[in-house]
């Protein structure tokens, strides 16, 4: 390592990330990069070339016959003869993969096979901008190191290439490194301390901890090879320290899936590194806010994830459209007959022009494509009232409203989000999922208590709504309130303000055309609330003490109504 | 990776490899489903359950792997039919696969170059008499699904597109693996999954140094483990087999299948699907252990494998669904104490 004084400490980090991914390439998996395009990724990206892998690009587009390779059809049908093409992973490779966090998981698993059979290597350059967007977790979890780099200065870097002199001496040395059984235990107890479940990590860290004893001249790595190891596998995949807002709980042991019905089993081991201080060493390697970044992401992921903006593909076969021209990329089928339609009144020409050749006389640009108008899913956004005036038992009974409709919601390959307004502000406690265990556990956290911003509830249903819309998805409202709203928009407590905020959110709903239902909580209907009904376009449901199953019954009945 | 890894020394996950162990001595009780954490070596017991069975003898150039010369599909155009013998087939199927390449297709370019009319097959077609494993089933595409439902219960594969008319036959058991927490898998595909298994990353800290442990000596010194492991595979291997052959003469005494009746109606599960195949796995079960007969003490053991996924979602009932069939088959059959278990 060149560490030259004046650098900051976190460019040394990049600077051993990137020699150790010229180390033992394979044996970490990879690299997950979040950075955002700028200079200093320029740099960095700099540094991870010249490996000991021929580098290949790909992107999360990328077709199957570009990567596992197939038939040319382009070249087949100018030639007139079968023309393969190799694919990408036909050798191995270091896979840079741009603007990762939008892969898909199709993507995802494809590579993820790939990784498994170690022979490749992956740099995920993921440019996400929020928390959830980001590559999916199958491939992160592959990928050995974590690096990221959108908060370093670029007066902090420097442009001192790799000395791979020495990375060729680390590499031949590597073959014979070996850690030792204390080392592999204390870096399988200290992932289990971290929170993490899967074997991966651990197994990636002894790597980590062969190839960086290697790249300092030993063959049996020492404590602190095992330490930096750890640090550089562990810090963005554990889950105990989770919330950086509370400082990690010093007994972790107490917590998480450590042994607890083991009084004898693994504690009455000595490792020479106390798990205390690797504990403490993991938790710190990685700034609070990238942790932060990395605990909100976790488990957002979308069920038929793509990237922001695009339109997404549906998931349902749906009614034919009429075909276009197109390439055969593997996802499209080809519209045989409509192909030949085309190709037709050429025939003669074609024929004339090439006359050996037997058989159609097909071009390239000939081919057309299949093309289907797609139904789209079902997203359920439950807006719920959780101020003091509804009171804590109807919290209750939304709350398990929300769990029977999802219920039968997967049966119909709906999804299900969930908003809640008390206080001064709305929250949304849900992104859009089908999945019952994370409802559950987002649910039983929903307090109660405040005032009723009703208006803040509208608008923060109205951006999950559109975000939906956008990929393709059919959006209903259900609002479930009592319906004094008494907290305006801005956060004041003006009860006239306040209707009139929520009046105006109402407008902007039914301009934009999506759907609503309102649920009268109240124990005596409101009029207030069947005018904002009126105003939403919505159907007004007064339920008085209704229970969670007569609220689901209202519900289904009126959406299929 | 040329060899996977040994069955026998995969640690813990015993209802995992039982449940995968059971489909191997009787193929119709229909898949496993294993839901759970990542790197818990579920795609690792699913390639290395196929090595460790026999290989089977297919004629050579058989697109669907037939045994027998009459078997092979008359579109195929055989190169050679000579018999060979070739390891159990597992097959993956990967997310944002295409319909064609799962159902197989007209051979677009063997139609366009020479104006042939040639099907291609597709995965299934590879996966017949092996596995097909699919990786985060949960995500795959509906109508992917729908279509491995169709060809899961027929155990064909019927393609009428692009006119062509093909039919070959698709029998393989299905191993899917996901992790409940990114989505559910719908009510009609998790029934036809016949067994279902719930992994998770083992928290005993000895548990997981030893895998650790043996997966670092599996990848350093491959021969050496491979050796350690192949009498405990062998053996493995012997009983499955010997399963196989016990299944059909294992006795089913009135009393179990009232008890299995008993225990389907108090679970109040959907169908008669789960009966069947609670009654199959308690019979593979007694089969692989060569008891001779299905007793209660294999119905205890299948249940929770056989019935969870089958039960209607109570979205109230904190408690989890393999607690629910425990907390019945007790009630049903008096408290856990037999030796046998």
């Amino acid at each position: 390592m060149t560490d030259s004084p004046g650098i900051d400490g976190a460019w040394a980090r990049a600077r051993l990330i990137a020699t150790l991914m010229a180390v033992d390439p394979v044996g970490l998996g990879g690299l997950w990069l979040r950075a955002r395009p700028g200079p200093v990724r320029e740099r960095f990206l700099a540094l991870l070339s010249g490996g000991p892998l021929p580098e290949k690009t790909l992107h999360p587009g990328i077709t199957d016959t570009q990567l596992f390779g197939g038939v040319d059809l382009a070249a087949t049908l100018s030639a007139g003869t079968l023309t393969h093409t190799s694919g990408l992973l036909a050798k191995p490779a270091f896979l840079r993969m741009t603007m990762a966090e939008r892969c898909t998981p199709g993507l995802a698993a494809r590579l993820s096979r790939v990784l498994d059979a170690g022979q490749h290597c992956v740099l995920a350059i993921d440019e996400g901008a929020e928390a959830e967007e980001r590559p999916p977790e199958a491939l992160t979890e592959r990928l050995g190191l974590f690096l990221h780099l959108d908060d370093m200065a670029h007066s902090g870097t420097d442009d001192a290439p790799l000395d791979h002199a020495l990375i060729e001496i680390a590499r031949a040395r590597l073959a014979r490194a070996k850690l030792d059984e204390t080392g592999e235990r204390a870096l399988v107890e200290l992932a289990a301390h971290c929170g993490i479940g899967s074997f991966r990590p651990p197994l990636i860290a002894i790597a980590a901890a062969r190839a960086i004893g290697a790249l300092f001249g030993r063959i049996r790595p020492l404590p602190e090879d095992i330490q930096l190891a750890a640090e550089l596998v562990f810090a963005h995949r554990a889950t105990a320290f989770e919330d950086p807002a509370q400082p990690a709980p010093p007994p972790l042991r107490d917590e998480g899936p450590d042994p607890e019905g083991d009084p004898d089993g693994a504690r009455d081991i000595e490792t020479e590194i106390p798990d205390e201080i690797l504990a403490a060493a993991v938790a710190s390697a990685l700034p609070r806010e990238v942790l932060k970044m990395l605990a909100e992401g976790r488990g957002t992921r979308r069920a038929a994830g793509s990237g922001a903006g695009a339109t997404r593909r549906g998931n349902r076969r749906g009614r034919p459209l009429p075909s276009r021209p197109g390439k055969l990329d593997g996802h499209a089928r080809i519209d045989l007959v409509a192909t030949l339609r085309v190709a037709a009144p050429w025939q003669s020409v074609r024929a004339s022009a090439a006359p050996d050749r037997t058989g159609l006389h097909i071009r390239p640009a000939d081919i057309r494509l299949k093309v289907f108008a797609e139904t789209s899913d079902r997203l359920l956004i439950f807006a719920v009232d959780a101020s003091g005036s509804a009171a804590v038992a109807r919290l209750a009974e939304a709350k398990g409203a929300i769990e029977l409709l999802l219920s039968e919601a997967y049966a119909r390959r709906d999804h299900v989000a969930l908003v809640a307004f008390r206080g001064t502000a709305a929250e949304l406690l849900l992104p859009p999922t089908r999945s019952l265990v994370q409802t559950k556990r987002r649910l039983s956290a929903l307090p109660g208590g405040g005032g009723t911003p009703l208006a803040s509830g509208l608008t923060t249903a109205m951006q999950v709504s559109i975000t939906a819309q956008k990929r393709g998805m059919s959006p209903t409202l259900i609002l479930l309130t009592d319906g004094r709203a008494n907290i305006a928009l801005d956060g004041s407590v003006n009860r006239d303000q306040a209707a009139g905020d929520a009046t105006k959110i109402a407008k902007t709903l039914r301009r934009l055309g999506h759907a609503a239902l309102v649920i009268d909580t109240g124990n005596r209907p409101q009029p207030g609330l069947q005018t904002l009904a009126a105003t939403l376009d919505a159907p007004y449901v007064p339920l008085p003490r209704a229970d969670a199953h007569r609220l689901s019954a209202a519900i289904s009945s009126t959406l299929d109504g | 990776m040329t060899q996977p890894f040994p069955f026998s020394a995969i640690v813990g996950q015993q209802d995992m490899k039982l449940a995968m162990i059971l489909t191997a001595i009787d193929p119709s009780i229909g898949g496993v489903l294993v839901f759970g954490d990542r790197g818990t070596g579920k795609s690792t017991a699913v390639r290395a359950l196929a090595a460790l069975l026999p290989p089977i003898t297919q004629i050579e150039s058989c697109p669907v792997n037939s045994e027998n010369r009459s078997d092979c599909p008359d579109w195929a155009q055989l190169g050679s039919d000579k018999s060979v013998k070739r390891p159990t087939p597992v097959v993956d199927l990967p997310l944002g696969a295409t319909e064609d390449r799962v159902v197989g297709a007209l051979d677009i370019e063997r139609a366009l170059t020479r104006g042939e009319k040639a099907f291609e097959p597709g995965l299934l077609a590879r996966a017949n008499r092996g596995y097909l494993y699919i990786d985060e089933v949960n995500l795959l595409e509906d109508h992917i699904v729908d279509l491995l439902l169709d060809v899961a219960q027929s155990g064909e594969n019927v393609v009428e597109r692009e006119g062509l008319s093909i039919r070959h036959p698709a029998r393989f058991v299905l191993v899917g693996s996901g992790n409940p927490e990114e989505g559910e898998l719908r009510p009609q595909l998790l029934d036809r999954f016949g067994l279902s298994v719930e992994v998770k990353s083992p928290t005993d800290i000895k548990e997981r140094v030893e895998v650790i442990r043996r997966r670092q000596s599996y990848e350093t010194e491959t021969a050496a483990f491979m050796k350690r492991w192949r009498a405990a595979d062998t053996r493995l291997r012997k009983n499955i087999l010997a399963g196989r052959a016990a299944l059909n003469s294992t006795k089913t005494p009135d009393q179990t299948l009232i008890d299995c009746a008993e225990l389907c109606v108090a679970l109040g599960s959907d169908g008669l699907r789960g009966e069947l195949t609670l009654l199959k796995a308690a019979r593979a079960l007694a089969a692989f252990e060569g008891s001779g007969e299905v007793s209660r003490a294999h119905l205890r053991q299948a249940a929770p494998m056989a019935l969870r996924h089958r039960l209607r979602r109570d979205p109230l009932d904190e408690a989890g669904s393999s607690t629910r069939v425990a907390r019945t088959v007790s009630e049903l059959f008096g408290a856990f104490h037999t030796a046998a278990e």
